[in-house]
């Protein structure tokens, strides 16, 4: 059969077409712009081809090694809230009540977190946390532990990492409990009977009901804490030292407080080809798994 | 081996039951003899499924004794009764291939290597699972998920007793019959006690040698199909059993008769005893009732429409304005209608309050 050849039809997709031009085409294109151009400000701009490119992936250079530090910060971090995050919003998931009035109760509070503007939690923490009239940083302090965010980096690193669990462990949380509660009653009983143990039960009928809710988790806090800048622009702004500054953090020094747009440019696009590979891994890795599961 | 006793046994989802609609399960007293083949019948809600949990050990009974053997286990854990139990939508670990699902409950009792991999092929064979062996478990259809449900109950040595908590819901129908008869062959085969929830009667009937109807949280009846059909022990069995349900009309019973809106219908026992107060009824099944032409005797009744059900016809007639069904010969034409009803009088039951009253021989 043929198919019926009607070219009227891009006609349907253009204003979709215009829209996404104009909101993400067009300031991209500003961006690549600034990237491969020198200003000395009074809007005067230089071409400088791919000249920041070749410094920004080199790390020898000064951009290079900025750039670098701050990205393997990031991966850090972000290693280090999946470490936490996925185990405990498992945990937290598994010893949610499954049934009557506490399920509401509990699903209010685990949401709680999720519903607090970035920089009100960064703003949160931040007082939490200060040694001086902070209850957490204060307590601290009490318990003989030194602890002081702007003056020691480890404390600094402990202050954010823990901020971010506790914003973000609920949402591995309520994804992970969505998934149990596609298990039917009779599979908990039928293990009950098979004698299974509960590490049996969890090995075997809760981990693959969640299997694909936490590859999504890991995804979206992946991205969520390689892209993270609101809180640790607040609590710590990148101190003490350079030893909390994120890729973010940094580009937004480069392009807002130095003015070297072009050298910003050249890093936000670097930094969002990043993401978008590392997207595309996760979003292969997961069609793949589930073509095997099939 | 096990004959399950329930004695005075209870259920209720409330803390302090007071007054019979409490309970979930009235309390009763039932033996499950060793090797039985049971259905356990009834229609939604009416305590069935409470009743497996409790025998399986899912659900404590508030009340009462469960006895393996004479053995209390009322407390004990279910992984720790000689039990397994198929529910209505199969259970499958997903993760797992077809023989590691069957070798699940071996693994978790402890039995390794060559005794479990004979055991686990054995029941395979017996389910005609072994082609499947290595296949995961997710990819099978339901039927074939439904015998591996039931095969890790079978592979267990020390299960003397499976439940079937209406095992055949989610099965395509021409695939129950053939798994019906495969759970039949392996009752023979297999020395076990066998309790199949359902409230399919045909389900039912063709399982069991023995059937439990229960009702509002009470066993009404426990009988053979055939006793069943035939002598109701209670106006609900009637109803739920036998399709159309059996009649029951209102009537004033004295002596060997039955009076139905002042035509007098015969009964084969004589009732001297019935004392007043309870609601008295007689109930005839379709079956024993059958139509003739005006005037043949019997008693006499209109006919309001004749369903031709293929091979036989029901007719639905008014005596003296209550609705009743009966058969239609095969050679009877009517003219108009009017007709007759031609009642077997040893199939003609009198109910007191729902409950069959036995009458007297004489």
């Amino acid at each position: 059969m043929d198919k019926p050849v009607n070219q009227g039809a891009w006609l349907l997709v253009l204003p979709v077409l215009l829209i996404v031009a104009f909101s993400a085409i067009l300031p991209l294109m500003t961006v690549v712009n600034y990237s491969v151009q020198d200003t000395f400000g009074n809007n005067q701009f230089f071409w400088n081809g791919i000249g920041w490119y070749q410094e920004l992936l080199d790390p020898s250079t000064d951009l290079g090694g900025r750039f670098f530090d701050a990205l393997w910060r990031n991966l850090l971090f972000s290693l280090l809230i999946l470490l936490i995050e996925v185990p405990l919003g498992i945990a937290v998931a598994l010893s949610m009540p499954r049934h009557g009035w506490r399920v509401a109760a509990t699903l209010v509070v685990l949401a709680l977190p999720l519903l607090i503007p970035w920089n009100v939690v960064g703003t949160i923490w931040q007082i939490f946390a200060r040694e001086d009239i902070g209850l957490l940083g204060w307590a601290v302090n009490r318990l003989g532990i030194p602890y002081n965010y702007t003056a020691d980096p480890l404390s600094a690193w402990v202050t954010i990492v823990t901020m971010d669990v506790w914003h973000w462990t609920s949402l591995v949380a309520l994804l992970c409990y969505a998934g149990l509660r596609s298990i039917p009653d009779a599979f908990y009983q039928a293990a009950r009977i098979d004698g299974a143990s509960r590490w049996a039960v969890f090995r075997n009928i809760q981990l693959p009901k969640m299997h694909r809710v936490l590859l999504i988790a890991v995804l979206l806090r992946f991205m969520d804490s390689f892209m993270i800048y609101t809180e640790p622009f607040v609590v710590t702004g990148g101190g003490p030292g350079n030893s909390t500054t994120f890729v973010s953090i940094d580009l937004v020094k480069l392009a807002l407080g130095q003015f070297d747009l072009g050298k910003a440019a050249a890093l936000s696009i670097v930094y969002n080809l990043i993401i978008l590979a590392v997207c595309w891994v996760f979003y292969t890795v997961m069609t793949r798994m589930d073509a095997q599961r099939n | 081996m096990a004959r399950i006793d329930l004695q005075s046994l209870g259920h209720s989802y409330t803390p302090n039951p007071k007054s019979d609609d409490d309970y979930a399960l009235k309390p009763m007293t039932h033996v499950w003899e060793q090797g039985g083949a049971y259905a356990l019948l009834g229609p939604s809600g009416c305590g069935k499924t409470t009743l497996l949990n409790i025998i399986s050990g899912l659900l404590t009974p508030s009340e009462g004794r469960v006895l393996f053997d004479g053995k209390d286990v009322t407390a004990l854990p279910t992984e720790a009764r000689n039990i397994a139990q198929v529910f209505q939508f199969p259970v499958v670990y997903d993760t797992m291939t077809v023989y590691e699902n069957l070798a699940f409950p071996l693994r978790n009792r402890g039995l390794r290597g060559a005794p479990l991999d004979a055991r686990v092929r054995e029941i395979a064979g017996l389910l005609d699972l072994t082609a499947d062996l290595n296949r995961r478990g997710r990819n099978l259809t339901a039927d074939a998920k439904q015998k591996i449900s039931l095969g890790r109950g079978l592979v267990r040595p020390d299960v003397a007793a499976i439940l079937f908590d209406e095992p055949l819901t989610v099965i395509d129908p021409h695939l129950k019959w053939e798994l019906r008869s495969k759970l039949k062959a392996l009752h023979r085969a297999l020395d076990l006690t066998m309790i199949y929830v359902t409230h399919d009667q045909t389900e039912a009937l063709t399982f069991a040698d023995k059937v439990v109807v229960m009702h509002d949280g009470r066993v009404v009846q426990v009988g053979r199909p055939q006793e069943l059909f035939e002598r109701p022990a209670h106006v609900f069995v009637g109803h739920f059993i036998g399709s159309p349900g059996m009649n029951v009309l209102p009537a004033e019973v004295s002596g060997r008769a039955a009076r139905v809106g002042g035509h007098v219908i015969a009964l084969r026992r004589g009732f001297p005893a019935l004392n007043g107060g309870a609601k008295i009824e007689i109930g005839v099944r379709p079956e024993f009732a059958t139509l003739a032409p005006a005037g043949a005797g019997g008693v006499p009744v209109r006919v309001r429409r004749l369903d031709d059900l293929g091979r036989t016809r029901i007719a639905r007639v008014e005596l003296s304005g209550l609705p009743m069904a009966a058969t239609v010969p095969e050679d009877l034409t009517l003219a108009g209608d009017e007709a007759s009803l031609l009642l077997d009088p040893a199939m003609v039951h009198v109910y007191a309050d729902g409950t069959l009253v036995e009458g007297e021989a004489a």
